[in-house]
């Protein structure tokens, strides 16, 4: 088991105080905190090399490229990709994902045909499909679920078919925590030769992500879900895929030469990496795993998972007017629940008196709410750093709030 | 009818009295707007619909007013008792006024009680579509008398 006191030591921000209450940060899934390592790699990146990458001549440039394609060998290894021009940088989830609908989408899809998505998805992989498919004459068609919150697997092969193009669905769900059996669903949609795409945000950090044993044609996730910076990620993707999608922007980086009568692109990543990329940001990502390797994520998960049971046993017993809503037998550290007769907004609220940050609302998957006949839920997400004495201020701010008003 | 025996001024004041009794405390003032929220009566369900709720809320606001012998008459419910408490401060500083006054009111208590503090920038919008809203039907009455 880690030594979550240590851990906890590299996080600046858990040592202050919300509301004059030591802050007790379970609003992971959202985004979670910074690491001491990673917020120095910004720093130090603008005050001693700040340089543009892979152009200049002279030893900042040198150093900068050198920091920022060793990010790219570092997820390569960390997702066992077979090669680091498969690691695509992007901005988050949401870009690798719209990237994909683009490009591929655009080049593959026509009238009639079908991308199954997930009811639990996020609704970043549900709308970049609905645009591509407007223009295309497709269809995004849901993947039902049972009320435990786990894909309905015999509807989901009855769907099936030759029209199917993309299969793409969340590895973990942000809402439910949920964890879909990935592999299994990659098998069947590859033998209708659909495409498959994992998104990874909430997963990334917390299972072992192996691409070339998933076989899953494409993976994306962000940097910020795991320990790393905002508005930075990475999508992968199968080589030989890469290299038959045409570009998505243009400029900068992604062209090999460009002239009036015609421009040619540049290899694999770089036909993918318009313009000046995020450099910075990019490097404390390499930072960020590196720091996931270093504690373990194996470990980190299993005392994420010690917490879950912690919490939901708790819940149960102390709050019994909480309902939990997503009860898979396979999950991620997310908490999702709503209380009898408390609004969730009014229950976030008063749990940030006390500095317990949770999360409230539809957690952008309004289809998976609907499909619960719910507006939205209270989400606990822990992460590695959180301990059960978190877990107990948390139920024990819970109690007191029903006993309040419920 | 009862006519408002105090100035907007005065109820205003008297909110702010309310809430200096709580020290700041956010947990305490969240729960003292949760009750005043509780003790809102509820409206009617044939008026929670659509046209009558507050845009630019983050939840559910409902606003509904009677005119009577020159004063308007406000009545809300909201699916939130800290939201329905924010509205009940409001119905109590405009409720039983002339459109004028209304029109006129300078509503400061919000500011004073260090209320954008404690519910965050959103709900702060949502607190402002709320006064609008009244202020809306104030104008329309008035367009009217």
């Amino acid at each position: 088991m880690i030594d979550v006191e240590q851990l906890r030591k590299e996080f600046p921000i858990l040592s202050t105080e919300v509301n004059g209450h030591q802050l007790t940060y379970f609003d992971n899934g959202a985004t979670n905190q910074k690491p001491k390592v990673v917020i120095d790699a910004l720093e130090e990146y603008y005050k001693e090399y700040n340089s543009n990458v892979h152009r200049g001549a002279h030893t900042l440039a040198d150093k900068a490229t050198g920091a920022f394609e060793e990010t790219r060998t570092l997820l390569q290894k960390f997702i066992n990709a077979a090669k680091s021009e498969e690691i695509i940088f992007t901005s988050g989830t949401t870009e690798g994902i719209n990237l994909v609908a683009q490009t591929y989408g655009r080049a593959n899809l026509s009238q009639g045909d079908e991308i199954l998505v997930s009811t639990m998805e996020h609704h970043s992989n549900i709308v970049p499909w609905q645009l591509i498919a407007a223009e295309k004459g497709a269809t995004v068609r849901p993947i039902p679920i049972s009320d435990k919150g786990e894909i309905i697997f015999e509807e989901f092969e009855k769907m099936l078919s030759d029209k199917v193009k993309v299969v793409a669905v969340v590895h973990a769900s942000n809402a439910l925590g949920t964890v879909n059996p990935v592999e299994k669903i990659i098998e069947k949609a590859h033998a209708f030769g659909a495409k498959v795409l994992i998104d990874g945000a909430q997963s990334a950090a917390h299972l072992p992500i192996d691409v070339q044993k998933l076989d899953c044609d494409f993976f994306v996730t962000s940097a910020h879900k795991m320990f790393g910076p905002t508005g930075m990620g990475f999508l992968y993707g199968k080589e030989n895929i890469l290299n038959d999608m045409p570009p998505y922007m243009g400029g900068g980086e992604m062209i090999k030469e460009v002239s009036f009568d015609g421009t040619s692109f540049n290899t694999l990543p770089y036909k993918f990496e318009a313009g000046t990329p995020n450099i910075a940001d990019t490097i404390a990502f390499g930072k960020a795993i590196e720091f996931i390797n270093k504690w373990g994520k194996e470990e980190m998960a299993a005392h994420e998972a010690a917490l879950l049971k912690y919490a939901t046993e708790k819940l149960k017993k102390e709050v019994p007017t909480a309902k939990i809503i997503g009860e898979a037998e396979n999950k991620v550290c997310v908490l999702s629940f709503i209380i009898e007769n408390i609004h969730n907004y009014d229950v976030g609220m008063m749990l940030d008196a006390r500095g317990i940050a949770v999360r409230t609302g539809h957690h952008c998957t309004q289809p998976l709410m609907a499909r619960y006949g719910l507006e939205g839920t209270i989400r606990a997400s822990f992460s590695a750093y959180n301990t059960f004495e978190e877990v107990d201020r948390f139920i024990e701010g819970l109690v007191r709030i029903v006993k309040m008003f419920g | 009818m009862t006519v408002a025996t105090k100035n907007i001024e005065e109820v205003q004041n008297e909110i702010i009295d309310d809430f200096d009794l709580l020290d700041g405390d956010r947990e305490s003032t969240i729960f003292y707007i949760m009750e005043l929220g509780q003790e809102l009566p509820k409206l009617d369900e044939q008026y929670m619909i659509d046209e009558n709720l507050i845009k630019g809320c983050q939840s559910k606001v409902w606003l509904t007013t009677d005119f009577q012998e020159g004063r308007i008459i406000y009545s809300a419910d909201s699916n939130t008792d800290i939201t329905k408490g924010l509205i009940s401060l409001l119905i109590r500083v405009l409720n039983n006024r002339t459109p004028q006054e209304i029109i006129n009111a300078d509503l400061f208590f919000f500011e004073k009680i260090g209320m954008n503090g404690v519910i965050g920038s959103q709900r702060s919008n949502g607190f402002a579509s709320m006064i609008k809203q009244m202020k809306f039907y104030a104008l329309a009455y008035s367009a009217k008398s």
